[in-house]
């Protein structure tokens, strides 16, 4: 009995998993026509981190349905295929393999966070294939890997632009840095902005916290004492929020700089962020055309604004198509090729790629006044 | 008996090889594309996890959460040695290199294995689950805030060196070592452990000494299964070795059968292929995952084997006498 209920159970699983298997060959067959030029997404569409996959995938598909409105690449249309990695290597490396030989896409725009993307970056370089991250910082994403980009910036151009935006803009000559050690964006915009900053002003405090503190009165009694010009604060809202409090109720006079984590900080922290600057890939004010066009686009297409993963995801997309546009073929060579010549304007800002295939772009610098972004400055890091 | 024994051994034997030959036959026909290929070499280094967690978990019955952990510790055991033999031209490629830094991976997992397993193991019940389970956390933020590992940001310029061939020798190896293991002196000692722990100690079974002893192989093998990986994905990064890695070991292990080797096989293939062929039902997957999961613990609470073996010569046998003979009606006709 027991024997025969097994055996039954061990059918049903492969049954199960041959029409699951059968299923998945019915549907890459039938896509497989020549007038589709496929584009991959990957990032995690589940999970904690859903939001900014999703994010990503969601400007991703705006920019091909424009395109492919337009009339695509000569008459062909683009189709993105997203899949999910659930923010794991091992998962992207797996979607990865699958678009490549699966789907047998043209270029990659993924992955979205930097772990994924180097998870992915070894076996890529072997395949020449052309990849184009919208969202990964971490310094390693593009070295010695002669066919990967990125969209966006990485963490010491950021905080470079801040420290130098800091002198430059606000005149500070003392400055204060306070950010989180046990986050590798905070800590690599901290540093930045450090090494930046001391060449023209004094660092007069720079401190640490780690992810689970709450309170920051003490430390920043320490700052209040040294009496800097501006306060950095490289972390994502839900910290700055709290920090900003503190340094409101303590009624410390000090100017705040952050990073592109501040993005979205009006939403909640509006009353204690008024005032304060932060650096971000592209300010939703920018009256450039180009930007109130996408912002438009995005609300319309998506009931929701969109935040600077959407619109890197966005620009990551049509740079990708305009390479294989200019490369005139799908060939993996071309495309590369034409990708390190882009030179092109998108929402984020006009894009050119140095010899890494990291972007050469400005920086937006965004002012919090009566709750709402305001564009103060285009500054580069250089 | 050593006829049969002999008989048996062939049969594996012949069927790891069939199963060899059959897998490089479809990749050199191309039917087998290298998104197949590499699930594949992640069914093995799954396998290997979870054959070695079976050890710990099955054979001698102490519950381990913090396979994860050991995981990690033979990854980047394996993957530091590896950049350090190579940036020194001591090694510079191939199995060797790859056979050594595995190796090193796995001794390391080992000796962190009889660290965690000496104190916690003279404890009974749940002490041990607890004390992995911080381990595995602990090991975590270990990596995370140490310099040479990388650091939150990842370790890169790991050697890519697993392949197929290489991957599915090395699975065979640790689950031919992990079966005739469980049928030695020592594995019945480490069985007799989780049956009754008292009754084993009453017949002079040092219960202490073979709990280590049982640990601290099944956390070399996981820093084998890490070591794997790391020269898989040829990139590292200390939140791959998170917590829900080390359940998702324990669910192949339990789905499988807790005490049998071969159920912990089969139940890593299906796992490691199901998320992938689901893929098509986007976000559903891990909606019909889970589900399928919770179907499988109501219908099948002690696991596909439970704690019996396939045996390949048994099952030749069965067809050859084309019905199933109840053990009870063996010893019948035997006599």
């Amino acid at each position: 009995m027991k024997r025969k209920s097994l055996l039954i159970m061990l059918i049903a699983i492969l049954v199960l998993t041959s029409v699951l298997a059968g299923c998945n060959n019915a549907t890459t067959g039938g896509d497989d026509t020549p007038d589709v030029i496929k584009l991959g997404v990957i990032g995690p569409l589940t999970g904690d981190y859903s939001m900014y996959g999703t994010s990503v995938e969601e400007g991703a598909k705006l920019a091909a349905e424009e395109i492919n409105a337009n009339g695509g690449i000569n008459g062909t249309l683009i189709e993105i295929i997203a899949y999910d990695s659930k923010g794991d290597g091992t998962e992207a490396v797996n979607a990865y393999n699958r678009l490549r030989d699966q789907d047998g896409i043209v270029g990659l725009v993924g992955g979205t966070f930097s772990g994924e993307t180097l998870a992915i970056k070894e076996i890529a370089i072997e395949d020449g294939m052309p990849i184009l991250s919208p969202t990964a910082t971490n310094l390693n994403v593009t070295l010695n890997a002669p066919n990967v980009f990125r969209a966006c910036y990485i963490d010491p151009y950021q905080g470079a632009s801040a420290a130098i935006f800091s002198v430059e803009n606000l005149g500070a000559q003392t400055a204060a840095v306070l950010f989180n050690t046990e986050d590798p964006y905070s800590e690599g915009l901290a540093v930045a902005f450090r090494d930046k900053f001391s060449e023209k002003g004094t660092i007069t405090n720079y401190e640490g916290y780690t992810r689970n503190d709450m309170d920051f009165r003490s430390v920043l009694t320490i700052i209040q004492a040294q009496n800097p010009d501006v306060l950095f604060i490289p972390d994502y809202t839900a910290k700055v929020g709290i920090i900003l409090d503190q340094v409101k109720e303590m009624g410390i006079d000090v100017v705040c700089i952050g990073g592109d984590g501040w993005d979205g900080i009006e939403l909640d922290y509006a009353e204690v962020a008024e005032g304060h600057f932060f650096v971000n890939h592209y300010a939703k004010t920018d009256p450039n055309p180009m930007v109130q066009n996408f912002i438009a686009a995005y609300e319309a297409r998506w009931n929701k604004t969109p935040n600077a993963l959407a619109a890197l995801g966005y620009d990551a997309t049509f740079i990708m198509v305009k390479a294989i546009e200019a490369a005139g073929s799908t060939d993996y060579a071309a495309v590369v090729e034409a990708l390190a010549k882009t030179d092109t304007e998108a929402v984020t800002g006009h894009i050119t790629f140095d010899e890494n295939g990291d972007p050469q772009k400005s920086i937006s610098v965004i002012q919090v006044v009566n709750g709402d972004h305001v564009l103060v400055d285009l500054v580069g890091g250089n | 008996m050593t006829k049969v024994n002999f008989k048996s051994y062939l049969f594996n034997i012949v069927a790891i090889l069939s199963v060899f030959v059959l897998i490089q036959i479809l990749i050199a026909n191309g039917t087998l594309s290298r998104y197949y290929v590499s699930i594949l070499i992640f069914i093995c280094i799954n396998i290997i996890l979870a054959t070695s967690l079976n050890l710990a978990t099955g054979f001698l019955g102490q519950l381990t959460l913090g396979h994860a952990g050991f995981m990690a510790v033979g990854a980047y055991g394996s993957a530091l040695t590896a950049i350090y033999l190579r940036s020194n031209d001591i090694l510079t490629g191939g199995i060797g290199l790859l056979l050594v830094s595995i190796i090193v991976g796995g001794l390391f997992a080992g000796i962190m294995g009889i660290v965690i397993g000496v104190p916690a193991l003279r404890l009974r019940g749940d002490y041990l689950a607890i004390i992995t389970l911080g381990f595995g956390e602990v090991i975590r933020v270990v990596i995370n805030n140490l310099a040479f590992t990388g650091g939150a940001k990842g370790l890169t310029g790991i050697p890519r060196l697993v392949n197929i061939s290489n991957a599915f020798w090395i699975m065979a190896f640790v689950v031919t070592v992990l079966y005739t293991l469980t049928n030695s002196r020592q594995g019945r000692a480490i069985i007799s452990i989780r049956e009754d722990e008292i009754a084993a100690e009453a017949v002079g079974i040092q219960t202490t000494r073979y709990k280590v002893m049982g640990f601290a192989i099944a956390a070399f093998f996981a820093g084998i299964g890490g070591g794997l990986y790391a020269h898989f994905i040829a990139f590292l990064d200390p939140n791959t070795f998170n917590f829900m890695r080390s359940v998702e070991i324990l669910v192949i292990v339990v789905l499988g059968g807790m005490g049998s080797l071969t159920g912990s096989v089969m139940s890593a293939v299906v796992l490691t292929i199901l998320p992938e062929a689901l893929r098509d039902f986007a976000i559903y997957r891990l909606l019909i995952y889970s589900g399928l999961l919770v179907v499988m613990m109501i219908f099948r609470p002690q696991g596909i084997f439970g704690t019996t073996e396939f045996s390949l010569a048994g099952a030749i046998k069965k067809l050859r006498y084309n019905q199933i003979v109840s053990p009870r009606k063996k010893v019948k006709e035997d006599d």
